[in-house]
């Protein structure tokens, strides 16, 4: 048996997705060559990005492509703070979520450590969302000093969705980015419906190839590049066109989008009946972040007196495949700073897995988890070396 | 190993070549492995210097790539709190003290074979195999540790300190493999850590610079040299920055009486004074040792045996008799040694088995 239960650090790549790649790596042709070959790429591309820019509720000009969803998210958050700092040298304030994912909260602290930056954590209820009402007073006291604000659409670890719409609402003219890698094809997401002024988007997490990722970017925004070449992108993104990943990023989105309803219902049942199912077995499970709103296929659950990467050992053996929060460079795992954030103990953040869900779960594989559960919990608890 | 029965075993893995062949190995003779990395400190330095340090980001990514090759699962876990409370500050500890301690000792008594070991029995694995050279026999009185076949790397020194309950869950696949063979099977098996090198000195301290590292840690608090009658020769900085038998860097001006050279004699902490007097006073014929380990099965209490003391890792088996008593090990040697410091090993060897071990508390 092997069950992938890691759909949110990367999906299987769609068959749509994969013929589009394979078909168009075998093409001749740089996408900003003035030639025949070179036009014919950039067809290809611009109607990768028409298509895409639809389905993600966006101009055309608006989607830049980007080699990873790391890349879009430096480049949004440096970019903005350089552009909005030399526009007014008091906007020195950088405002996030306290648990954004680690592609925000680096280049925010890099940004800090080495251009002086203030951040200002905007903290996390229980439930995991971010606290409108601190947000506000913070907005309001401090709110001509931020050079933006950048709040996740919803979670890696816990899945919970963001209140968007809501946020932008209270930041006003301040500038809002968000990370949608976990929600563009999974929940409804409209660019223009939120009001962002920017989005981070990835095609791996949608079944698209690794390597191609996009960063929208309200039209008429200019902000300062990282990479500076050949002027691509609007100048914002220099680097030839991936044209094979791009094509296949598109074809991804089309895919997922095409039957979204009915996966997104089909996999949060499947995630309410893993939940129930492991309940069952281990009554002391307990299940971080709310669900609703929240991703369908996200579920992160606490064994209380358990360690996370040993149970995760033993879920590997069983061939169950499922994640703990993070690990540092060198790979030792840490607590994850997302249920940190969320007010757990650093004890409890150890005990606990995500399983994420993905088009292709099945109902076999959830109850082969829950059958497994019981055995492998039993072995992380007697394995515990810190009290 | 263990009679052909098929084992699942924790190879920890350090990303050298000796724990990755010992898992290679492992897997080869049918056993299930899983590869396992210790993350022992919780600020690793990116990239080893040489010979020294380990358990750098480095390191981690070689026994993670070896550990590919070799195709088991592979997993970091860490013991970096259990590593510091248990090898580093006992180190510092040892040395505030006046003595001279194994850290290598303490790491496998406290964190290879005890947290690991228990952990990975726990998690429903029969063992570690790890990469030291010693070689485990199986007899009708249990488990028996013997020196490797490589004497060069004989590591039984360092791992004399696992009581027979922790010997029976240690592996020790290189016990019979001379070193460069060791490296020519990693080249074999295609390991990319086949020329690393051997990793020597203290892991914690990358600098290779033990007295400066302890400085760092105790301060550096100047205190008098003197003789064996109180007289004062010269000045230290910091008494536990020096061992007994040492001879270089103690900067006396003042000659010996016949113009020989002077040692460390003794080292007292309380009064931050370093005793020195010359090579014969050195000498040492009489090693009591503390808290015994045994490695197999107990000797009778009150008798005298004949054997072998060794008090270095890479030290000479010095002939000897021995006994035991109470919680004291007591040795006489047939020909004495000079310069033996107390909290340094002591470990028993009955011809190339591994006897016992204790901690040098008294010698004479």
């Amino acid at each position: 048996m092997s069950i992938y239960f890691d759909h949110a650090a990367t999906t299987p790549m769609s068959q749509a997705a994969l013929e589009a790649m394979v078909t168009q790596v075998g093409r001749l042709g740089n996408a900003s060559s003035l030639h025949s070959p070179g036009r014919s790429v950039r067809k290809d591309v611009e109607e990768a990005r028409e298509l895409l820019s639809r389905l993600v509720g966006a101009a055309p000009s608006e989607i830049i492509f980007t080699g990873s969803g790391t890349e879009a998210n430096n480049l949004v958050i440096k970019g903005t703070f350089w552009t909005r700092k030399q526009e007014d040298p008091k906007r020195n304030v950088v405002l996030i979520s306290a648990f954004e994912h680690h592609a925000i909260l680096d280049p925010v602290e890099w940004l800090q450590e080495h251009q002086g930056a203030e951040i200002i954590y905007i903290p996390i209820t229980a439930a995991g969302y971010v606290d409108l009402e601190v947000m506000r007073e913070i907005v309001a006291k401090r709110g001509d000093e931020i050079a933006l604000i950048a709040v996740m659409h919803s979670n890696n670890e816990v899945g919970t969705i963001q209140p968007i719409a809501e946020i932008v609402e209270i930041a006003g003219d301040i500038p809002v980015h968000s990370d949608a890698v976990q929600s563009f094809t999974k929940v409804d997401f409209s660019f223009a419906q939120l009001g962002l002024t920017s989005a981070t988007i990835s095609a791996h997490k949608i079944g698209g190839p690794l390597g191609v990722a996009a960063l929208i970017l309200r039209r008429g925004i200019d902000i300062t590049p990282i990479l500076h070449g050949g002027g691509q992108e609007r100048d914002i993104r220099s680097g030839t066109l991936n044209a094979p990943g791009i094509v296949a990023f598109a074809a991804a989105a089309q895919d997922a989008l095409s039957h979204r309803t009915e996966t997104e219902l089909r996999i949060r049942n499947l995630k309410t009946l893993l939940v129930d199912l492991v309940k069952k077995e281990i009554p002391d499970v307990t299940v971080n972040g709310s669900s609703n709103p929240a991703l369908p296929g996200i579920v992160n659950l606490t064994f209380p007196g358990t360690e996370s990467d040993g149970l995760l050992l033993l879920l590997d053996a069983e061939g169950i495949f499922c994640s703990t929060g993070s690990a540092c460079s060198a790979g030792v795992p840490r607590p994850s700073h997302v249920l940190l954030a969320m007010g757990l103990s650093e004890r409890t953040a150890r005990s606990s897995l995500r399983f994420s869900l993905g088009a292709s779960s099945t109902e076999a594989e959830v109850q082969f988890l829950a059958s497994a559960i019981p055995a492998v919990v039993t072995r992380a608890r007697a394995a515990l070396v810190r009290g | 190993m263990d009679n052909g029965r098929t084992m699942k075993l924790i190879a920890a893995m350090s990303g050298g070549v000796d724990s990755a062949v010992a898992a290679a190995r492992a897997v080869e003779l049918g056993h299930e492995v899983v590869g396992v990395h210790l993350a022992l400190s919780s600020n690793p330095q990116k990239y080893r210097s040489g010979a020294r340090g380990c358990c750098t980001i480095e390191d981690s990514h070689d026994a993670r790539r070896a550990a590919d090759v070799i195709g088991i699962p592979f997993y970091i876990w860490d013991m970096a709190e259990e590593f510091h409370e248990g090898v580093v500050e006992n180190f510092i500890s040892e040395y505030a003290s006046g003595r001279t301690p194994n850290p290598c000792l303490r790491c496998n008594e406290k964190i290879k074979f005890a947290a690991v070991l228990d952990r990975a029995r726990a998690l429903g694995f029969d063992g570690v195999a790890t990469g030291h050279y010693a070689q485990m026999v199986e007899t009708p009185l249990g488990r028996m540790m013997y020196r490797a076949a490589d004497p060069k790397k004989d590591q039984s020194y360092v791992l004399a300190v696992l009581n027979t309950e922790q010997l029976a869950g240690a592996y020790f696949p290189l016990g019979d493999t001379v070193k460069e063979d060791t490296r020519k099977e990693a080249k074999a098996r295609g390991l990319y850590v086949a020329n690393k090198p051997d990793s020597h000195d203290i892991c914690f301290v990358p600098s290779g610079d033990n007295a400066g590292w302890l400085r760092d840690r105790l301060g550096s608090e100047v205190g008098p040299i003197v003789d064996e009658t109180g007289t004062q020769l010269g000045e230290h900085k910091g008494a536990y920055t020096y061992t007994i038998g040492q001879r270089r860097g103690l900067g006396l001006s003042v000659p010996g009486e016949h113009g020989q050279p002077r040692y460390v004699l003794k080292i007292e902490p309380k009064t931050n004074t370093v005793v020195v007097g010359d090579h014969e006073a050195l000498a040492v014929n009489h090693i009591v040792g503390d808290s015994p380990i045994w490695c197999g099965p107990v000797p009778i209490a009150e008798t005298v045996y004949e054997g072998f003391a060794q008090v270095r890792a890479h030290g000479e088996p010095l002939a000897c008799t021995y006994s035991h008593q109470g919680s004291e090990i007591t040795v006489d040697l047939v020909k004495p040694l000079f310069g033996l410091a107390a909290g340094q090993g002591l470990v028993i060897y009955d011809g190339d088995r591994v006897v016992g071990s204790a901690t040098v508390s008294e010698t004479a």
